[in-house]
């Protein structure tokens, strides 16, 4: 970067290219935000909706939400390069609190996964799906890409170290999401197919020895995920009615507020993991499909910004964040319609909770802090 | 970075461009994959779904489970479940709610103050929940309401357990009560386990062992109808109900101790010192605890909240009263074991005293003064100049270091919740909270149980276990043994934590003193000397300052609020102790003929059974 040309910069002070205004002081990519303000609202009506018309769950949401875009706008404000330097050191703090988890953390529902600070319960597994990508990115960049083998198994070693912390807390969902983070920080990096189509291999074999591993209660959501008839009134319950609320919706859903199975009280977690199924209801196949394109052109948003970054670690990282917004997407939904199994993963921005929205609404603060803060550079 | 060129940057960006060109395409099969899966189930599925839907018969049901009962010593109900008929309305089936509950008031007993409540409850709920306008109804109301039941649609008569305190008053403050679950408490709870469970407890020990009480919640799936109404059980998974409690109080004590306070209010805490079992813990005035479970008007409940006499306050062990010359005893072991002062040791008392080279007098009670004072005298007259000079010789620190040991200063740990513990002065915490050093002055008035100290009389009775113990220190516990549904039961903890060991003489002396208290020609509790049994104890009796001047009562009322509290600790028989007891007067008077005789009422039921 110090060799740039003189020519360069003396064009970027004689002719700023960059629109001027508020949102660009602000460091806000327009585009995203217009995408994750509808999503935003889209939310809130569906939880109107889903969590029984109570004003209550609402305004937590909307405090959250406001929290969540006041945390991407302050993110935005950074150059990318301090978040590289700090790359490695939210990552060590990241595995320090988890390992607090493990030995003082706070019990909820079976497992442990909070962390009491005093003001806020915070949940350290929920850093890393941003710190993950942060630390790759900042690894690999510092090198000649693709990657030597060596760097690639240190690499490899990075991801498995939150990965297996926090699916001992245990927590699968934020375990894969995490582990989907780090493999796809690498695969962007350039690592070749031959390794990509060796780990794939194996992989898959060691699936039994996974199984093995595995608590009961996951072995079990694999079990009625494979065959969710086999327990109609445990964990297959959730899949059985939110495949009936889905498809009893149609093309044109049965309208807002009018969904018979969320409302009957069928279909159980209907304001968290499961809302997708309440929009499909009331909504039916038009609404998903504008959902899913409303989603499609966040993700399209992220990809553009990050080809058009200007280093190799904003790039891995603007493209690694933009794919696990992605993976959420696909996580969840491919649960509620019956293609995966339950893992208890929230649809991005419009699940009632808080950690994970927060979460990703930073993360499109860093792709917005890539954006605005690149150099301009004569074309 | 060594190796970077621009040719590397080159490769660079155009291998991340080829990959995010792939993750693209990725990403347009998966959505597609997932459109064509919403395709299946909603285009091609839709009619069968449809069915489904129409037909979704089969749903969950919680099944709350039974709450724990509470049982005194000897077994006797604290608290139960009482099967009870309950009026509910349900807003969204019911046309007109107002018209509705006009027309119910023509059947039943509704008065405004249900109404309210019922309208305020309605903002808390979601419109199809059934909301309770009155709990239990009377047999002939339900007989009345079932005839007119067609009249009104979405009103239902359930059947509920409600919970109920067969002693009302005399255990409210110990065992707290159980009241509807708001909106704070729903952030902190498991939600799941409490889908069904509408009461949650508030206070004592409803509230301290809430998750035992509770017990799991169990589920059932039902055939429901159309309008959710339901059909027919499938199956059932039964609740675990909660745990019994078993208390260590006694609730004879408990009712001697209030029926012995007569008009006064203050509060009474008796220990068994073997175990350090709670046996009565009273704070007067109380309240009936049933009114919280059916649910308080907000006119009703302000009325309890703001009474002059405080009765939601639990005194025995939130109320913080300067001990006074109660702590007399303590003071003397220190004086023995730092070997400032010895038991026969004597010092002129004039009436009065003053510190070197100044021209304030602190006054004894007694304006003639003792004469000649040596330890047990100091104890049995409750001499205050002997304590002034015997605080002063041991200054705050060691007085604060010795006295925490008894632990003032500190909640006992005892397992009720909102537990206050007390306040023992140090330098630090005036330094701290004050911003001022300690001042000589003040650790004389120390020395009496004066100034800044104050304690609860939870913490006076443990002190006086402790002493009579001989420095066997049993953390206070109120549950004694845990009945799981299943019939086992569990133990509570006996937690101890020794004061280190102390020269047996000084014990034995101080004891000796105390005993004297009572059985001395001149001991300021003698009118309470019992045949049966020994007696050792200390009277207090302490000014209070409280009044507000802008206050507004008539002259009677501000003199009696004005006179001083009386206190009384005491535990006996003194050769093997079994029982130990603090009283805490508000407004009393002197501590010998007022607090005194309500400890000794309750050590003879306690230790002669005796009936009367």
């Amino acid at each position: 970067m110090r060799e740039m040309p003189r020519s360069a910069l003396s064009f970027q002070e004689s002719q700023p290219a960059r629109p001027l205004g508020l949102l660009a002081w602000l460091h806000i990519d327009l585009p995203l935000l217009t995408g994750l303000l509808l999503l935003a609202f889209l939310g809130l009506a569906v939880l109107y909706s889903a969590g029984d018309q109570q004003m209550v769950l609402l305004n937590k949401q909307m405090i959250r939400l406001g929290v969540g875009f006041a945390a991407m706008i302050l993110i935005a404000q950074l150059h990318p390069q301090h978040l590289r330097r700090w790359s490695p050191w939210i990552y060590l703090l990241g595995i320090l609190m988890l390992m607090a988890v493990i030995l003082v953390g706070e019990q909820g529902k079976g497992a442990q996964r909070w962390l009491d600070l005093g003001i806020v319960r915070f949940q350290p597994s929920e850093m890393f799906k941003l710190s993950l990508p942060m630390v790759i990115a900042w690894f690999l960049a510092d090198h000649r890409l693709p990657p030597q083998l060596s760097r690639l198994l240190a690499a490899g070693l990075l991801t498995l170290l939150p990965v297996l912390l926090i699916a001992k807390q245990p927590d699968l969902g934020t375990a894969i999401l995490v582990g989907a983070a780090g493999a796809i920080a690498l695969f962007l990096a350039g690592i070749s197919w031959y390794l990509i189509a060796a780990v794939g291999l194996s992989l898959a074999a060691l699936g039994p020895a996974a199984w093995y591993l595995m608590h009961e209660y996951q072995r079990q959501r694999v079990l009625t995920f494979l065959n969710p008839e086999s327990d109609p009134l445990g964990t297959g319950y959730h899949i059985i009615q939110s495949k009936i609320a889905i498809g009893s919706g149609g093309v044109g859903g049965k309208g807002w507020l009018n969904g018979t199975q969320s409302h009957l009280e069928f279909l159980p977690e209907r304001h968290t993991d499961f809302i997708f199924a309440v929009i499909s209801e009331e909504f039916g196949l038009v609404g998903v499909l504008a959902l899913l394109c409303l989603y499609f052109f966040i993700i399209l948003r992220g990809l553009y910004i990050a080809s058009q970054a200007q280093d190799t670690f904003s790039r891995i990282l603007a493209g690694a964040l933009s794919l696990v917004f992605f993976v959420y997407l696909f996580v969840n939904t491919g649960m509620v319609t019956g293609l995966l199994p339950v893992v208890g993963v929230p649809l991005p921005l419009i699940s009632y909770g808080g950690t994970s929205l927060v979460t990703i609404l930073i993360s499109f603060g860093i792709l917005m802090s890539i954006h605005t803060h690149r150099k301009l550079l004569p074309t | 970075m060594p190796q970077s060129s621009i040719k590397d940057h080159l490769y660079e960006s155009q291998l991340f461009l080829s990959r995010a060109i792939v993750s693209g395409i990725l990403v347009i099969l998966v959505l597609l994959l997932l459109a064509g899966r919403m395709f299946y189930l909603q285009v091609a599925g839709h009619d069968h779904f449809t069915t489904l839907s129409k037909d979704n018969r089969v749903k969950l049901q919680p099944l709350p489970p039974t709450r724990g009962l509470i049982y005194d010593r000897n077994g006797l109900i604290l608290a139960q479940n009482l099967p009870a008929y309950s009026l509910e309305i349900t807003p969204e089936r019911t046309p007109d709610v107002d018209a509705t509950i006009q027309a119910l008031r023509q059947i039943i007993t509704i008065t405004d103050e249900h109404v309210q409540r019922f309208h305020q409850l309605r903002t808390q709920h979601r419109r199809f929940d059934s909301i309770p306008l009155r709990v239990r109804l009377q047999d002939d109301e339900v007989a009345r309401l079932s005839v007119n039941r067609h009249r009104f649609p979405g009103v239902d008569v359930k059947a509920t357990l409600l919970r109920d305190y067969p002693q009302a008053m005399q255990t409210a403050h110990l065992l707290g009560y159980v009241g509807r679950i708001n909106e704070r408490e729903l952030d902190i709870i498991d939600i799941s386990n409490y889908s069904g469970t509408s009461y949650i407890g508030k206070n004592g020990v409803e509230n301290s062992y809430e998750s035992l009480l509770h017990g799991q919640v169990g589920l059932q799936q039902v055939e429901v109808n159309a309008k959710g109404r339901v059909l027919r059980v499938l199956e059932n998974h039964s609740p675990k109900p909660g745990d019994n409690l078993h208390l260590f109080l006694d609730i004879d004590l408990q009712r001697i101790a209030l029926e012995a306070m007569g008009e006064f209010n203050g509060a009474v805490a008796a220990i068994e010192i073997k175990s350090g079992g709670v046996l009565a813990l009273v704070s007067k005035p109380g309240y009936n605890p049933n009114l919280f479970v059916e649910g308080l008007s907000t006119e009703a409940y302000a009325a309890l909240k703001n009474s002059i006499d405080k009765p939601l306050f639990n005194r025995a062990i939130r109320g913080q009263y300067p001990p006074g010359s109660t702590v007399k005893p303590f003071i003397g072991l220190a004086g023995l074991e730092y070997g400032v002062v010895g038991y026969h040791q004597e010092t002129y008392c004039p009436g009065y005293y003053q510190l070197p080279g100044k021209e304030h007098k602190y006054r004894d009670w007694k304006k003639w003064g003792h004469a000649e004072v040596h330890m047990e005298k100091a104890i049995v007259e409750s001499c205050d100049v002997y304590y002034y000079e015997l605080a002063r010789t041991l200054g705050i620190d060691r007085l604060h270091e010795f006295l925490r040991g008894f632990g003032f200063g500190q909640p006992t740990g005892v397992d009720l919740a909102g537990e206050l513990g007390g306040l023992l002065p140090s330098r630090e915490w005036k330094r701290e909270r004050r911003r001022e050093p300690w001042y000589p002055g003040e650790t004389l008035i120390v020395g009496i149980g004066q100034g800044y100290f104050l304690s609860t009389p939870l913490q006076l009775a443990a002190a006086t276990a402790t002493l009579a113990n001989q420095g066997h220190h049993i953390r206070p516990r109120v549950v004694s043994l845990i009945e799981k549904a299943d019939g086992s039961t569990q133990q509570s903890p006996k937690i101890i934590d020794d004061l280190k060991q102390l020269e047996p003489i000084h014990w034995t002396q101080i004891i000796d003193a105390m005993t004297q208290v009572i059985e001395g020609l001149r001991g300021t509790a003698r009118s309470i000397r019992s045949d049966n049994y020994r007696i050792a104890g200390k009277t207090g009796t302490t000014q209070v300052f409280s009044i507000k001047q802008d206050e507004e009562y008539d002259e009677e009322t501000v003199a009696k609020r004005k006179r001083d509290h009386a206190l009384f600790i005491a535990f006996a028989p003194v050769e093997d102790p079994q029982i130990a007891v603090a009283v805490v007067v508000e407004n009393g008077g002197h501590g010998g003929s007022v607090a005194a005789p309500i400890a000794r009422k309750i050590m003879d039921r306690f230790l002669l059974k005796d009936d009367t």
